[in-house]
């Protein structure tokens, strides 16, 4: 067997189609979408109807059956042209409809995923709380049980997802008890869109992602069936870091696909800008930053699909890898959004230019899903720089 | 119904700079990005609409190297039922005549009503092959076809003419359709098609000495520069008014 490098046909094929997709129906409209901080249904139906959504589920669910490579190139090249609708893809279907999926019941797969895959309905995965963002374990948030049901309360924020108009519901982490180490015992329940005490708010003046929804949700004596209990009693701790390690692919592929996008940008702008007499793509000092982003971008696409592959051939070592994807795919993408502004002059510093909005949307690609310093320590401790 | 659509890989050559290979003979294609022929993408779609109403199968034709199969697939994605590529030894050794007759060498005991081809390649822009094949099976054909309505037996099209003119024909099937751009909005292959078109058939074959080139292709080359693009001089108002002269003066306004 030997070394391939090229990707399956499937992907091939999702990167052609969700290209046209993503130039034809999201660029004209990504710039008034982001300026109006406005969450767009007709994008985010259109987008289900491609079947962006549960792309890696089976037909019988309503997704298409593919892999993850396939899915970590579409999340790519919707990033390459807007990350707000990057951030609703990816948010919906590794944080939404992956846990579901994953470690959910037959009966909550059938109740939940088929309206989850069409685009009219989105679900989101409350983990982060005000005081527990990287320190996970500080989560407040409590369940107790109170007959057959489970009394919730607590809140998270900085939630994707939480609090479109359609969103169906969450999948909520709570403190259910003591383990018999010591330690927190924690486990996830799914609470639908309605369920008195459970309260979702749009977070607003964003600086980035600003058409994709970002919220707050509050459960406050919030009830809930042991039904929705996802998966069993004390794993909510190992699903969170399941759904985390493959988040992280998905996240770099953000990451690159915005790196992409930085530099087919500045490419564009730089052969058609003269001065002093000449195209400024063709001054060295310019053209051998973008020489620079193309090497790194290549990188990072290697790394990532590398850490993807991986994971696809069911190997463990996978989540050191997508740890590295994606600490070094969001910071190439820092790197390219601000070549590319730098090569756009002033006028990259106007809002009117593309280039402006991936410079605001990179940054949340360091911090979220595991900022870019507890991915090092992750990284590091794995190598064994602790061990003495 | 059944419907096969002959369709041709191209390169894009709006925004790329195009170098011609030593031979004179093709461009060279390191840098070039191919896709689907535009106007062939639309008789696809056209193909697609009628599947919907009368169901029936759609067979997708196509004369090209391997790299073909990448717009064959998508096609198949979109929901046409199986395809054949016809490989030639080499691309530029063709005519128009000779593409139309290894077409017609496949398609001839095929069961199918229409036929539809793009009206014009991007590449080569002859529009000769979809004509060419209806005359080689001996079928009727409509050109350039901006609208049409296709019934069980035969379909009413529309061609546009020149000088705001449309001119409607019936025609009986079998027939050649060949397609505008802008009678439909082409489709996004699905990525449910795209994980469906992994298990439908892409027919190989190797083409055979047809013996019908008609036309040899000597060159192709950029033309010596002409005449220099006039530039208009003088504040805004100067140059609207000499614009609006120059267009009132070609019968544009």
């Amino acid at each position: 067997m030997s070394l391939n490098y090229d990707l399956p046909d499937d992907a091939v094929m999702m990167r052609n189609t969700v290209r046209e997709f993503a130039e034809g129906e999201i660029r004209p409209v990504a710039m008034e979408l982001d300026q109006k901080a406005e969450f767009s249904p007709e994008l985010t139906k259109k987008m289900g109807d491609l079947g962006l959504f549960g792309v890696f589920l089976p037909e019988k669910y309503g997704g298409a059956g593919l892999g993850y490579i396939p899915y970590i190139v579409a999340v790519e090249e919707i990033s390459r042209v807007d990350g707000s609708q990057g951030a609703t893809v990816a948010a919906h279907n590794s944080l939404g409809i992956g846990p579901i999926y994953y470690f959910g019941t037959e009966e909550q797969r059938e109740k939940y995923l088929p309206q989850l895959t069409t685009g009219e309905k989105v679900w989101a995965f409350g983990l982060t709380e005000p005081d527990a963002g990287s320190d996970a374990g500080g989560t407040k948030t409590t369940a107790v049980k109170d007959g057959d049901e489970w009394v919730i309360n607590g809140s998270k924020i900085f939630i994707t997802n939480g609090s479109t108009p359609y969103s169906l519901g969450c999948t909520a982490q709570a403190v259910t008890g003591t383990r018999s180490d010591g330690k927190k015992e924690y486990t996830c329940f799914l609470v639908e869109q309605g369920t008195p005490g459970f309260k979702a708010e749009t977070m607003h003046n964003k600086m980035m992602w600003r058409s994709s929804i970002t919220s707050e949700l509050y459960f406050d004596d919030c009830r809930v069936h042991e039904s929705a209990m996802l998966g069993e009693r004390g794993e909510g701790f190992h699903q969170m870091l399941d759904t985390l390690d493959k988040g992280r692919l998905s996240i770099g592929a953000m990451g690159l696909g915005c790196a992409q996008g930085a530099l087919d940008l500045a490419l564009k702008y730089t052969k058609q800008r003269k001065q002093f007499g000449k195209y400024i793509s063709t001054f060295q000092v310019n053209a051998f930053k973008m020489a620079d982003m193309f090497v790194e971008i290549e990188n990072a696409r290697n790394l990532l699909y590398k850490a993807t592959w991986l994971y696809e051939q069911g190997r463990k070592e996978y989540k050191l890898w997508a740890s590295m994807a994606k600490l070094h795919c969001s910071e190439v993408a820092y790197r390219c959004v601000n070549h590319a502004v730098q090569l756009h002059g002033g006028y990259g510093l106007m809002e009117e230019n593309e280039v402006a909005r991936l410079y605001r949307d990179q940054k949340l690609l360091e911090i979220g899903e595991g900022t870019s310093e507890i991915l090092r320590w992750v990284i590091a401790r794995r190598i064994g720089c602790y061990d003495v | 119904m059944n419907s096969i659509v002959c369709i041709k890989r191209v390169p894009e050559t709006a925004e790329a700079t195009l170098k011609i290979a030593s031979d004179n003979r093709r461009l060279e294609e390191e840098n070039l990005v191919f896709a689907i022929n535009e106007a062939d993408n639309y008789a696809l779609e056209q193909a697609l609409l009628l599947q919907e109403e009368f169901g029936g199968d759609i067979t997708i034709v196509s004369v090209g190297p391997e790299k073909t199969d990448e717009i064959i697939r998508m096609a198949l994605a979109k929901g046409a039922t199986s395809a054949i590529r016809i490989t030639p030894t080499d691309m530029a050794e063709l005519d128009p005549f000779a593409v139309a007759s290894l077409i017609a060498n496949e398609v001839e005991d095929l069961d199918y009503d229409i036929i539809f081809t793009g009206c014009v390649a991007s590449d080569d822009g002859f529009s000769q092959v979809g004509v060419t094949l209806a005359e080689i099976l001996g079928i009727e054909h409509i050109s350039m076809t901006i609208e049409m309505e296709a019934g069980e037996d035969g379909a009413t099209v529309n061609r546009e003419l020149e000088g705001g003119l449309m001119a409607k024909y019936d025609v009986k099937y079998p027939a050649v359709v060949t397609i505008q751009t802008g009678i439909n909005e082409p489709r996004y292959a699905s990525i449910l098609g795209i994980k469906r078109a992994s298990s439908k058939e892409i027919r190989v074959v190797d083409s055979v000495d047809i013996g019908g080139k008609r036309v040899n292709l000597e060159k192709i080359y950029f033309p010596p520069p002409g005449k220099m693009a006039e530039i208009i001089e003088g504040g805004p108002d100067a140059v609207a008014e000499k614009t609006c002269e120059i267009l009132k003066s070609k019968g544009l306004l």
